[in-house]
């Protein structure tokens, strides 16, 4: 009775130090699930989740305190593969945030407006505008992510969101059923006798 | 499975395939049309794959036949030179033959009729004397993409890299696609052309043999290219009937059918020690290397019931379509339906505003009775009919499926990038289910997402790159201010050993020692009253 309480106390104490040692030697920095709520939001840093950017949100869904349906920018899609990652089910995308946008917009300043104030350089969270005090500010185009957030704190209202040019590099096959009502099958041959 | 046809050569049989009615007839009954030159030519600057040309003219120059008119842009290019002399009317934006419709940028030539030359480099007709590298440079320079209608540049897939051997070359004159007939007419009539391209493509890549791979429902093709190769005398080539079946043709099943050699699914031919070209490629090239002329114009065919008679024209690049079919007698019935390329695989067009490019090898203007209005698609019964005839052998219902569901991951699970969009899924189907169209949607959303998720990267970047920057930049003024508060801090302790400051001390202290003195002989006064 004695050695075998003896031991099991023994075979405990073994392990308890071997997990000890085990958490200290392999601890792993972060929060992995973290990193891949992150890596499959659209990294606008755009707030529309109500939080202070794309991490932080992916730090509320990774700890429970946020659904996963509060990013416009991700649409349908993002909260799919949300719903893959974390295995939770699909939710449509919360109307409080506001609506999926289909067409990407990006941030331009109307250069004759513009004050060099640089408050939408403080406000840009991926430092896509280019300009110094009392110089005329520019958005980098490829470096804009829509997110909007530039165009409240412009004190001249000189920031418009345009949305982006199709052109053929970006240019997408339509998903079958909206291609048959585009009339490529009945081609416009006015000069054919 | 093999079926003996040469007496030494086993041809293999590529899974699936189609036999369709070939509809070859109609324009090969009359020989090659060349076409002249139209008043206005339309060169878009994106005519192949790989990186845009860049204008090297301005508007209002006068140009001369064959002189460069835009330059290639980085490796995985090709450049343009003017079809014909004339002036430089216009560099903008302008429709061309892609299924989104959407413009692209192009030079606009007005011609002047003239036809004139202009300087054209050295003719190297004894090309086996000549550096292999120069060879190269030249086919690059003609601007020679692949014809038959991928419009790879050519010199790129003739570079295949120095520790690729290359065993076998194989010349495609397959052709398998119904209606088109260009290339059948181009080895009738120009075999010797053909042959010679393919010796100068023989000795820059120098393989152990050359393969000839011509459908059998092209007799008199065979035959002029036997006699051509006969009379040209080339070692260790031969022209192989392979029977007839859509889609022979294709790079890899022709591949297949010639060598029994399948290219891995994400190779090129090239990692096995094949390249493959086309007919009018080779012809190209012996122009571009004997003759010293850039790639200037290009067989294709005109086909369909609305048009009055079909035939193979030699247009000049950049002619316009309409331009084309007045020359050949123009339409007989309005064309219910206009097709770049052939009836499988081609891209419909809006309307015959469109100019010739250099991967056009045919235009079908189609009968209303040849281009039945599309029937609705109907939900898939699981037959199977499509993955029986899928030459790829890929599974095209699970592919539509998933692609249906959006579940992108999945349909790459089957193999989606595999699918040559041959068209013989949607063609068996009894359902009509567009299915081709499912593939390309779902790879063309696959791209969009890898470059969205390139440029979320990205942002992710510069995001984590600018709160360093503001960590850092705070943590910077919080250390300015305590190095400030402790400079003064110091100065406030210096201070005290300042002998005026050490007075008022003393004073003060003298006074509160007083004021306790006092306190403390008060108190027991206080206490006894």
């Amino acid at each position: 009775m004695l050695t075998a309480i003896l031991a099991m106390v023994v075979l405990a104490g073994l392990f308890g130090l071997l997990l000890g040692y085990a958490a200290v030697r392999f601890r792993i920095e972060g929060d992995p699930i973290v990193d891949q709520v992150d890596a499959l939001l659209p990294q606008t840093q755009c707030g529309q989740c109500g939080y202070a950017g794309c991490r932080p949100y992916a730090e509320a869904i990774a700890h429970g305190e946020a659904d996963i349906n509060r990013c416009p920018p991700g649409g349908e899609t993002g909260i799919i593969a949300l719903a893959d990652l974390l295995g939770r089910d699909p939710l449509p995308l919360d109307e409080e945030v506001g609506e999926a946008q289909e067409i990407k917009l990006v941030a331009v300043i109307e250069e004759k407006d513009c004050i060099g104030c640089t408050l939408c350089l403080q406000a840009c969270p991926v430092d896509a505008i280019l300009g110094a005090a009392k110089q005329m500010h520019t958005v980098i185009r490829d470096e804009c992510t829509g997110c909007e957030l530039c165009v409240p704190p412009c004190p001249v209202e000189c920031i418009k969101m345009v949305p982006l040019e199709p052109d053929l590099s970006h240019w997408k096959w339509p998903a079958p059923d909206d291609s048959r009502d585009a009339g490529l099958a009945s081609p416009n041959t006015s000069e054919v006798a | 499975m093999s079926l003996p046809l040469t007496k030494n050569r086993h041809l293999h049989r590529f899974h699936g395939g189609l036999h369709l009615p070939d509809h070859k007839l109609e324009s090969t009954l009359l020989t090659i049309l060349d076409v002249g030159v139209p008043p206005l030519l339309t060169l878009p600057l994106q005519q192949h794959i790989g990186h845009i040309a860049e204008p090297v003219v301005e508007v209002g120059d006068q140009v001369m036949k064959g002189q460069l008119i835009a330059r290639a842009e980085g490796f995985v290019s090709a450049p343009l030179h003017a079809p014909s002399s004339g002036r430089i009317q216009a560099i903008e934006e302008r429709p061309f033959p892609h299924p989104s419709g959407l413009p692209t940028r192009a030079i606009l030539i007005e011609t002047d009729g003239l036809d004139e030359w202009g300087p054209l480099p050295e003719p190297l007709p004894d090309f086996e004397q000549t550096n292999r590298d120069l060879l190269l440079e030249r086919i690059r320079w003609a601007g020679i993409v692949g014809l038959g209608g991928a419009t790879f540049p050519t010199s790129v897939k003739l570079s295949p890299g120095k520790n690729k051997k290359i065993h076998t070359l194989i010349l495609n004159g397959a052709e398998c696609e119904p209606y088109i007939t260009c290339d059948d007419m181009l080895m009738r009539e120009q075999a010797e052309r053909i042959i010679t391209g393919l010796a100068v493509i023989r000795h820059i890549l120098s393989p152990n043999e050359c393969l000839i791979g011509i459908e059998d429902n092209k007799p008199e093709a065979i035959a002029a290219m036997r006699e051509a190769l006969k009379a040209a005398e080339l070692e260790a080539t031969e022209i192989i009937e392979i029977p007839t079946k859509y889609p022979s043709g294709g790079e890899k099943q022709l591949i297949y059918i010639l060598t029994g050699e399948e290219v891995p699914s994400q190779h090129i031919p090239a990692d096995i020690g094949i390249v493959c070209h086309n007919v009018g490629t080779a012809a190209a090239v012996a122009d571009a290397v004997i003759d010293g002329k850039p790639l200037l114009s290009r067989t294709l065919t005109l086909g369909g019931d609305a048009l009055k008679q079909a035939q193979n024209v030699h247009s000049p690049l950049g002619a316009s379509i309409h331009w084309l079919i007045e020359q050949i007698g123009g339409y007989k019935t309005q064309a219910k339906r206009l097709v770049m390329g052939g009836p499988m695989m081609g891209v419909p067009l809006r309307n015959d505003d469109y100019p010739i490019v250099k991967g056009s090898n045919c235009l079908l203007a189609l009968s209303p009775e040849q281009a039945p209005p599309e029937e609705p698609a109907r939900p898939c019964i699981r037959c199977g009919e499509c993955a029986r005839v899928c030459p790829v052998e890929l599974l095209p219902q699970q592919l539509y499926w998933h692609t249906r569901a959006k579940d992108f991951d999945e349909v790459q699970s089957y193999d989606l990038f595999d699918c040559i969009e041959c068209g013989c899924c949607a063609y068996v189907c009894p359902s009509y289910i567009p299915l081709v169209q499912y593939y390309r949607y779902a790879k063309s959303e696959i791209w969009s997402q890898e470059e969205e998720k390139k440029k979320a990267d990205l942002a992710r970047q510069r995001h984590e790159a600018r709160q360093a920057r503001l960590a850092r930049l705070e943590h910077e003024r919080k250390a300015r201010l305590r190095k400030k508060k402790e400079a003064l801090e110091k100065r406030g302790a210096g201070k005290a050993d300042d002998p005026k400051k050490a007075a008022i001390q003393a004073a003060l202290k003298r006074v509160e020692a007083r004021k306790a003195a006092q306190t403390a002989t008060a108190a027991p006064n206080g206490d006894s009253t």
